[in-house]
């Protein structure tokens, strides 16, 4: 290793070092781009430059401490009550919601389906720090250490945020629904028609390509996730339809849609664990093989 | 010559990389990393060059959560050329240093818009290569600034 190392410091001609360096540059580019296995390796590194980042978003911090320590108490105070007031009206909300959950359940066993229903949340905070430019991505402040992973989704108040890519001991890095990269099954709330939802890549921007011009979906019908795949859990808003267009020379139609979570505001996220309901189900098949 | 200066100047670098910018500043923000990467390339070709610029470039790629090997590739290839050219650029009055600087970030963000194309899906929009231009404009002041840092060192 030592050797490597100094071979490569300065003992070869450049030539042979910046071939050698190249190679293996697109080698874990290839690897990185392909498969999870440097995942590790990645998680270890980031977690060695953390003071470097963590430095340089204290300059933020101290402004925003500063801000917030001059908000004056009658602010506060309406603060206080407003949020009171919420926090009535969601506790009502929720009462119902539990003896709804309760039928659903019960209908849902009739049928012979499982359903997530037990969900661990953690709370995370946005990291203000630069990520790659161009790229919808954004940093939280927990990480492996608090049991993130990747392929973890993440949701705010709203609806669906995207989901974890990297992680490192105390951070983790998000790819928004609206980055190029991402995809999420969806499905339109009204009806249950089913598809899939990318991003473009331009923020509040999200495209829904393959529907065809005789499916049953209008502008304003709210899209959740459908649960399929596995990685997102079932029935969170993702986004609404703002326009649908038919090109004659194509046979799908191109949609549009507004993610319902406003992406670039809000500081606080949370961190879903989807979990199968302990109880587990016996589906109608077994049943009827063990008759 | 010590190497503290340049430790320090790497990690200084790095912190502007990582600053959040507020939006709208964010896209005229200069490759700090990769500019004082060319200085200490040309300055001291001896001890700072290819390998040292693999390494920032993967620590950038990290901190980035970009594909790892991309900033790495990039970095590298920069010294590399640096390391080729820095006896003739060492000559250069600043502003022609400038113009080097320019095509030399140019190199850095086209193999960088070069990857993310065959990757994913990316697109450009002509403000991609502002960090071009605002690198060669900060290049004059930045060679200053570490000239002296590396001089007063050797002086004590």
């Amino acid at each position: 290793m030592r050797e490597i190392l100094r071979r490569l410091g300065g003992a070869t001609p450049a030539t042979v070092r910046i071939m050698v360096l190249l190679a293996i540059s697109v080698a874990t580019m290839l690897i990185d781009h392909r498969t999870q296995q440097l995942e590790g390796l990645r998680n270890i590194l980031q977690t060695a430059v953390y003071p470097v980042m963590f430095i340089s978003t204290l300059p933020r911090e101290v402004i925003r401490g500063i801000s917030g320590s001059m908000e004056s108490s009658s602010e506060l105070k309406t603060d206080n009550e407003s949020l009171r007031q919420e926090n009535l009206l969601l506790h009502s909300r929720l009462e119902k919601l539990h003896s709804l959950e309760a039928d659903n359940l019960r209908l849902k066993r009739l049928l012979g389906q499982s359903d997530q229903i037990a969900e661990r949340v953690l709370l995370a905070e946005l990291v203000e720090v630069s990520l790659e430019p161009y790229t919808q991505k954004i940093s939280l402040n927990k990480g492996s250490r608090d049991g993130v992973y990747v392929g973890q989704p993440v949701i705010n108040g709203d609806g669906v945020v995207g989901q974890v890519v990297h992680t490192s001991q105390f951070q983790s890095t998000v790819t928004l629904l609206t980055d190029p990269g991402s995809a999420v099954p969806v499905m339109v709330i009204r009806n249950g028609l089913r598809s899939v939802l990318f991003g473009t890549g331009v923020r509040n921007k999200l495209s829904l390509p393959y529907l065809t011009a005789d499916a049953d979906i209008r502008i304003g019908d709210v899209l959740i996730s459908s649960g399929m795949g596995g990685r997102f859990p079932t029935g969170y808003p993702v986004a609404t339809v703002t326009e649908i267009k038919q090109e004659p020379s194509d046979e799908f139609l191109t949609i549009n849609t507004l993610p319902v979570t406003q992406l670039d505001h809000g500081r606080e996220v949370l961190l879903i664990w989807p979990e199968i309901a302990k109880e587990k189900i016996v589906p109608l098949q077994q049943e009827i093989v063990d008759e | 010559m010590n190497s503290l200066p340049v430790l320090l100047s790497f990690l200084l670098a790095l912190m502007l990389t990582s600053l959040p910018l507020p939006e709208g500043a964010v896209i005229y923000r200069p490759e700090w990393l990769l500019l004082v990467l060319i200085y200490w390339t040309m300055a001291i070709p001896e001890r700072v060059g290819i390998f040292t610029g693999w390494l920032l470039g993967l620590t950038l790629d990290v901190m980035y959560g970009s594909l790892l090997g991309q900033n790495a590739m990039t970095f590298a290839l920069v010294a590399y050329l640096v390391g080729i050219l820095h006896l003739r650029v060492r000559m250069f009055p600043l502003w022609q240093q400038s113009f080097m600087v320019l095509i030399l970030i140019i190199i850095h963000l086209a193999l960088n818009a070069w990857v993310r194309g065959i990757t994913g899906q990316f697109s450009i929009v002509w403000t991609y290569w502002m960090p071009a231009l605002t690198s060669s404009l900060v290049w004059p002041f930045l060679f200053i600034l570490l000239r002296d840092l590396g001089r007063q060192r050797i002086s004590r």
